[in-house]
């Protein structure tokens, strides 16, 4: 059985620290879109918006080459910590936040919009500087906007496959998460641990869409 | 003293004004919609930019384009009421207005107990803003405004979103506010009756310009000022409470240019009041009418006489030291020959008590 729940931990600890840090890298460009007018706009949008449109396979190919010990982030690793990033968990971390990334931009997005300018306006005009409107306005009126993009990132990041593959590999207890797991268990045709992970990944997967569903409905009122 | 210049300019509107106004009581901004009170309002704030802008609020230099100089809006010393409440739904009543007083280090708690008592919000300081209703959320944001200790309180248009009961549910508490005149107000209203309730000062504006600026009473009785025509027209006269009749129920108030009465008890006696005479309950006479049902007739004398819009002409006429208009038709001026200098009854059909003053 532990060979069975070490895969679904590690997906967990990587989904949730992928997702820590979407939060935290997602807000400046989500915020950055809700408000600019630039004409680099639809540029970045559509960088941001890359990874759901790739297939992973894609995505993982370039994340290996730029992760890689020869690649320019990958090197420049090697050098700071003598590990490749490649085939690492750390690696998968950060290939899982380039996956992830529009699902937790998009949310915060039409959080930052719906908000608009007008309780920001507000703020100002009560002394508050652009930063202290930000963390004591804006931010706990998005509440419902970072509950979403938390768990879209964390489902989606739960959820991948393909990039893992081609990044990460197959190391137990490193890099083989629950995605990977079932796939090797099918592979060798054992099906009931395939079942028995399947099924857990289902109702993790269910489980948290519901929460949110849920939650969401109560702060409508 | 508040001295502003701002020149605005957008595809379909521009705005260019120059003005002076008090840093004491409050001063309507009177105008149509699309004439740029909000956005005068707005420049004043530093929620605007403008092509070419210069503030002076009480001797300090807020904004000088010329100069490169431009406080960013939280160091500019205003409270802003907004048409909309525009309330923190994620914080209690109590933290929305102390959220501007603890980030403008000054008042001190005495203010707050105050605030809300002047604003009637006793009961409900621990609700969130979503369980208000729209009377009540607007009174929050006045408070506010107030409680960031402000030099200068900007209100846009604070009532226009409320119905009419909302609305008179708030202004006593405006006219309370204005007459302790602690913080000077300058308020944004197309409501004519508003500004002659709250107002002292008054400056009109029409399409981006300034059509007149000064003390109400002389502003309300420029007849060359287009939207102060039509059924804005009108004056407003202060005068004092002299005597109840108890029998027909009728007020008797005394103001230098004479004496009026008015239906109901509106005070006490020796109790200042402010009316409004709208040119349209004003007729003129040649001579004294003998049986006449308007209870009000007094001596005045012709000042001015300008055409207004169709059949109409409006006459200012002085009573003493006061100016009221009369709206009459062309034909009853040609037919009665009036020319200014000219002495005439003026006949008013009623009046509206618009507050008591300050003492």
């Amino acid at each position: 059985m532990d060979s069975l729940l070490q895969p679904l931990w590690l997906s967990i600890q990587l989904a949730g620290i992928t997702t820590l840090l979407l939060l935290v890298l997602a807000t400046p460009i989500a915020w950055w879109l809700a408000q600019t007018r630039a004409a680099l706009k639809p540029l970045v949008q559509s960088l941001v918006a890359l990874p759901i449109v790739l297939p992973p396979t894609v995505l993982g190919f370039y994340l290996l080459i730029v992760l890689g010990p020869a690649g320019p982030l990958g090197s420049w690793w090697v050098e700071l910590t003598g590990n490749a990033l490649t085939f690492s968990f750390t690696g998968l971390v950060i290939a899982s936040c380039v996956y992830s990334l529009p699902f937790a931009v998009q949310p915060l997005v039409v959080a930052f919009e719906s908000l608009g300018n007008h309780k920001l306006e507000a703020a100002w005009t009560l002394g508050a500087s652009r930063t202290d409107a930000f963390f004591s306005v804006a931010l706990p009126l998005s509440v419902r906007g970072y509950l979403g993009a938390m768990v879209l990132s964390f489902a989606h990041t739960l959820g991948e496959f393909g990039v893992v593959l081609m990044v990460g590999g197959n190391i137990p207890g490193e890099t083989r998460v629950v995605s990977i797991a079932i796939y090797d268990q099918v592979e060798s045709l054992n099906y009931a641990a395939a079942h028995r992970l399947s099924a857990l990944l289902l109702g993790v997967a269910f489980v948290a869409l519901l929460a949110m569903f849920l939650v969401n409905r109560r702060w409508r009122r | 003293m508040i001295e502003l210049q701002y020149r605005v300019e957008r595809p379909a509107f521009s705005l260019d004004v120059d003005l002076e106004l008090p840093l004491r009581g409050i001063t309507g901004v009177f105008g149509e919609s699309g004439a740029g009170k909000t956005t005068l309002l707005r420049c004043i704030a530093g929620l605007e930019s403008a092509q070419a802008g210069r503030l002076i609020v009480a001797g300090e230099t807020w904004e000088d384009t010329g100069r490169g100089i431009a406080l960013p809006v939280q160091r500019r010393n205003i409270g802003y009421v907004f048409q909309e409440p525009r309330l923190f739904d994620h914080l209690s009543v109590r933290a929305n207005i102390e959220y501007g007083r603890k980030r403008r280090a000054s008042g001190d708690a005495g203010d707050v107990d105050h605030v809300v008592e002047l604003l009637g919000l006793g009961g409900l300081l621990e609700r969130r803003p979503p369980a208000l209703s729209g009377g009540e959320a607007q009174r929050v944001a006045i408070a506010r405004a107030l409680l960031c200790a402000p030099q200068l309180v900007l209100m846009d248009e604070p009532l226009a979103s409320l119905d009419r009961a909302r609305r008179d549910e708030i202004l006593p508490f405006l006219e309370r506010l204005h007459a302790e005149a602690r913080i000077p107000i300058v308020y944004v209203s197309h409501n004519i009756d508003e500004v002659c309730r709250l107002c002292d000062h008054l400056v009109v504006m029409e399409a981006g310009r300034v059509l007149a600026s000064g003390a109400l009473q002389d502003v309300l009785v420029q007849l060359d000022v287009p939207v102060l025509g039509g059924s804005n027209a009108g004056s407003v006269i202060e005068g004092t409470v002299a005597s109840y009749d108890f029998a027909d129920e009728l007020t008797c108030l005394e103001f230098p240019g004479g004496r009026l009465w008015v239906p109901d008890e509106v005070g006490p006696a020796g109790a200042s009041l402010r009316l409004r005479v709208a040119a349209s309950d004003v007729s003129l006479c040649r001579t004294p009418p003998v049986d006449s049902t308007i209870l009000n007739i007094l001596r005045a004398e012709v000042e001015a006489l300008e055409p207004a819009h169709g059949a109409a002409m409006l006459v200012r006429l002085a009573l003493g030291e006061d100016r009221i208009v009369a709206r009459v038709t062309r034909r009853s001026v040609r037919e009665l020959g009036l020319q200014v200098g000219d002495p005439v009854f003026a006949q008013i059909k009623s009046v509206a008590v618009r507050r008591a003053l300050a003492d």
